[in-house]
């Protein structure tokens, strides 16, 4: 983001509204909305520059929980409202806040577009594989087989691997984070604020009603390290409960070694600005579980790209330049008249 | 050379292949006539095909315009000029030409290649005398003569024949003893990089012309003086063309950014056209990935504090339904443009309709009244699209702006304003708060909300489309505070009646008791005929609805006024509902469905049997 520096100093308090949270307890919704609010001090942009726009899904009442401007808009269109905003003031700090099914299935195309337009915002995308408002059917991220009350036989649809998506629509700033590990998140939402064009955090969050335990292999401390790799830049890729794998690159192919056996300088060290191993990073998604390689976590990939909305804006700035301001009287007259007397 | 006949008005129909350039000859021999001083009205028909199958009666585009030494309100019923470029042509239009009337052929587009294409009997000459007889043939061989003027250029006989349309231009701006000054200064604009393009162009313009005035066998030749048009300057505008520069005049007379969320759709892409020029402005187009994102990009738009407008026609009006319910729930300021086309459905794209306007006034979910604003004219499209982003702001609700194909694509001559007569825009953006906090939702006299945009520090809200409570704006789900919310977006909306002009009597006769209500773009054709009607010595008078939801104050008082109440649309009965809903009195529907204006003979003929 690029917006004019605050000089207040701000607390996490002064982004919290004063309406009651309702999200059900134990929700993962909880620990973003709570880093959220930490981070947006350290982020550094004015209260009233900040605006949260969400689509619809228990994500999307966010808005109302953030003490700034925001909209709750409609189901799948955060995106686009975001879009007209940036175009019409792109001073503004502008998130979107989505869901699986708000932002992959009902809003899949709007979310591929702002990614492609480059428009300078962060969307947090909860991911949580289950529709929770309306009780609990399978969504464009849940594992195919799974049994919700849509589904009862399991679901047939084959998944979205999210990132892959994002990356493949010309995402600039990928990223994967989860609820339950709050020092990560807000690392990570730190790096995706920072970007200048559309970020797209990705985050695995808890569906404590609907969808419990979704994603405990990742994020519980006893499984955690083994199917978990927390990607920095410039280090090598490790990971495990005393760090002792690794990640190659073999030709094409990431495979798990013991570091006992190989230099660190022989191991994949993560380069964000690669797109090529960005690739690769989005399409380690096997189950981690049923597969030797860990998810990854952190920042993928970043770029800079143009901006669309400072295409729009540098258009009219260049043709009132050249021609200046218009005048509204000489273009109602248009370039032919006659005169009647 | 020969004396030319005067005329009080004509209507020339020019007909040709999709590629045979007809709406360019249509437009160029407008624009000279205005600039001559005739009123003008034009109707371009053209296939939804770019390129339909050549030589077919699918793919006969056509141009009508009428122009006069008086005011013309519609592009004319029967033609005095038919101009036939091929035997499809002529098919298709043959019909609409008077007899007695001039029937200029090009013979080349009559040979037996074309009349297979048009399903025209082969061996059957198309232009034997049973079938001329009626009119006045004049047979050019415009193909032949066109390639003759251009002998010694270097371009390839496709461009060559690209020239044809210049030669019937030229021709008929001789028979009407026209300028071509117009079309000169046209031509070197369009093709000033391509000089011989534009120099074949030029020769074959004046062939045309020359042909006209040398060759002995063409007997008549006409002149039709200026109409006493009110003094003043003037340009020609189509209403596409006047319903951007309303917007973008709202705008600039608001000092607010025009933010334009659209998705190409027939017939209105040319308002996205039009806008998308107009960068000087701080207009700012977006070309959305779809209708949905189109609308909602202006939400967001309107939310920032620009003049958001997003444009479409019926089907993306669909699309775009729920998010309108948005922004009413929102009570933010949004132009929505609805250039209506035949449906249901794709139905007719580039045919025109009046069948969207129960669309506009019930097309969404819930309890959600929208003003719904429509156009008669080319020009009033210019004040329409004004007053309802006027509307828009002033009152804090999105606005529906109603055009259709015909009046889009349809030209006149445009008495333009000046900046300074335009209507004040009265609003302001919140500042502060309004109570111990800001309270978005606490209304003035007028039941309208404060708009505070996102900037402006003191004052974050949150918004959304869950019902919310009066006055903070939170989310409510208190029964009777939803009952109270919906009856109060009702009244904000039934509140602008009382700004919006008393409704009155358009012409005729002000003692009559037979009134015919007409709304949006039947205006010309029911103000000639009840003209019409009042010269035969019927006592019948016009009145135009420009304001449906709300109307304005007076209508009840209004229709009380009259026995009985005749209303013509392009549409199986939808105004007549609302009207029959709302007002006891006799009303009585005339519809016409097919895709076309009314014609003033049909109105006239209702008006007849009625009275």
């Amino acid at each position: 983001m690029m917006e004019a520096e605050s000089t207040v100093k701000y607390t996490a308090k002064d982004f919290a509204s004063d309406q009651d949270v309702r999200w059900c307890p134990g929700c993962g919704d909880y620990s973003i909305l709570k880093q959220v609010q930490a981070v947006l001090p350290e982020v550094g942009v004015k209260k009233e520059d900040v605006v949260f726009i969400s689509g619809i899904g228990c994500s999307s009442r966010f808005p109302y929980y953030m003490n700034t401007y925001g909209m709750h808009s409609i189901h799948g269109r955060a995106p686009s409202v975001a879009m007209g905003l940036k175009v019409a003031n792109p001073n503004l700090s502008v998130w979107v806040i989505t869901g699986d099914g708000d932002a992959l299935s009902i809003g899949g195309n709007h979310l591929i577009h702002a990614l492609r337009r480059n428009i300078d915002m962060n969307v947090l995308l909860f991911n949580n594989e289950i529709y929770g408002l309306t009780k609990g059917q399978y969504s464009p991220t849940s594992p195919q087989g799974k049994l919700t009350k849509s589904s009862p036989l399991g679901s047939v649809d084959q998944p979205f691997n999210p990132l892959a998506l994002c990356f493949g629509a010309g995402a600039t700033f990928i990223g994967r984070a989860m609820d339950r590990d709050p020092k990560h998140l807000r690392t990570t939402l730190l790096e995706a604020s920072k970007h200048v064009g559309t970020s797209l955090l990705e985050i695995y969050q808890n569906c404590n009603v609907f969808n419990d335990g979704a994603f405990f292999s990742m994020t519980e401390k006893d499984t955690k390290p083994k199917n978990v790799l927390f990607l920095e830049e410039g280090q090598p890729l490790v990971f495990g409960a005393e760090q002792e794998f690794g990640i190659r690159i073999d030709g094409f192919n990431p495979v798990v070694v013991n570091r006992a056996d190989y230099s660190d300088d022989d191991l994949w060290i993560h380069n964000s600005a690669d797109k090529g191993k960005a690739y690769m990073l989005t399409e380690m998604f096997e189950d981690p579980t049923q597969s030797d390689m860990p998810r990854p976590f952190g920042v993928f990939y970043k770029t800079d790209r143009p901006i669309y909305e400072k295409g729009v804006i540098a258009q009219i700035d260049n043709a009132k330049s050249k021609l200046g301001e218009g005048d509204l009287d000489e273009l109602l007259q248009g370039k032919f008249t006659w005169d009647i007397d | 050379m020969m004396e030319a006949i005067d005329k009080k008005d004509i209507t020339v129909l020019f007909a040709g292949d999709s590629g045979d350039g007809m709406q360019l000859t249509g437009t160029q021999f407008t624009q000279t006539s205005a600039l001559h001083g005739n009123d003008v009205s034009t109707f371009p028909n053209f296939p939804a095909e770019i390129r339909a199958p050549q030589g077919t009666v699918a793919g006969v585009s056509g141009f009508q315009l009428k122009f006069g030494n008086h005011k013309i309100f519609t592009p004319g019923d029967a033609c005095d000029v038919l101009v036939a470029m091929n035997a499809a042509a002529l098919k298709a239009n043959l019909g609409k030409l008077k007899k007695g009337g001039q029937l200029i052929v090009n013979i080349d587009g009559f040979d037996k290649k074309n009349l297979r294409l048009a399903h025209m009997d082969a061996d059957l000459d198309p232009l034997r005398d049973e079938v001329v007889a009626p009119y006045q043939l004049i047979k050019l061989d415009i193909t032949k003569l066109t390639r003759e003027t251009l002998a010694e250029t270097s371009l390839g006989k496709k461009e060559v024949d690209r020239c044809k349309n210049m030669f019937v231009l030229g021709y008929v701006y001789w028979m009407y003893s026209r300028d071509l000054s117009s079309t000169i200064t046209f031509l070197k604009e369009k093709f000033g990089k391509k000089p011989e393009i534009l120099e074949a162009n030029l020769k074959v313009l004046e062939a045309g012309y020359h042909f006209g005035d040398t060759n002995e066998e063409f007997t008549s030749r006409f002149k039709v003086d200026p109409a006493p048009l009110s003094a003043g300057r003037y340009r020609s505008v189509t209403g596409n063309q006047a319903a951007a520069l309303g917007l973008v005049s709202a705008a600039n007379v608001s000092g607010l950014e025009l933010v334009y969320g659209s998705y190409p759709i027939t017939p209105a892409s040319d308002i996205l056209h039009e806008l998308a020029k107009h960068k000087r402005f701080g207009v700012k187009t977006i070309q959305a990935e779809d209708e949905i994102a189109a609308v909602c990009s202006a939400i967001g738009a309107s939310f920032a504090g620009a003049l958001a407008v997003t444009a479409s026609s019926g089907p993306g009006i669909a699309l775009k339904g729920e998010a309108i319910g948005l922004e009413a729930m929102l009570e933010l300021p949004m132009v929505i443009v609805n250039v209506q086309r035949g449906g249901p459905s794709t139905g007719l794209p580039t045919k025109t309709e009046q069948a969207d306007l129960l669309q506009a006034l019930y097309g969404r979910n819930g309890e959600c009244p929208v003003p719904v604003f429509a156009a008669a004219t080319p020009v009033d499209c210019f004040n329409m699209a004004y007053l309802s982003a006027k509307v828009a702001l002033e009152h804090m609700t999105p606005v529906f702006f109603l055009s259709d194909g015909y009046i889009a694509n349809g030209s006149e001559p445009w008495k333009y304003p000046s900046k300074k007569d335009l209507t004040p825009i009265k609003f302001a953006f919140a500042k502060e708060a309004n109570g111990d906090s800001f309270l978005p939702y606490k209304r003035n006299e007028d039941l309208v909300r404060p708009w505070a945009v996102p900037g402006t520090p003191g004052l974050e809200h949150r918004v959304g489309g869950l019902e919310k409570e009066n006055e903070t704006g939170n989310v409510s789900y208190v029964p009777e505070n939803h009952e109270f919310m919906v009856k109060t977006r009702a009244a904000k909306v039934a509140a602008i009646s009382k700004y919006l002009p008393k409704q009155e009597i358009e012409s005729g006769d002000i003692t009559a008791k037979t009134l015919v209500l007409g709304w949006g773009s039947t205006f010309g054709a029911i103000k000639t005929a009840v003209e019409k009607c009042c010269l035969d010595g019927d006592s019948v008078a016009h009145s135009h609805l420009r304001y449906i939801e709300p109307m304005p104050a007076n209508m009840e008082e209004f229709i009380a006024g009259f026995e009985k109440i005749l209303v013509p649309e392009i549409n199986n009965g939808q105004l007549i509902k609302v009207l029959k809903a709302k007002f006891d009195a006799e009303f009585i529907p005339l519809n016409k469905i097919q895709g076309l204006p009314f014609t003033a003979s049909e109105i006239e003929a209702k008006i007849k049997s009625i009275l």
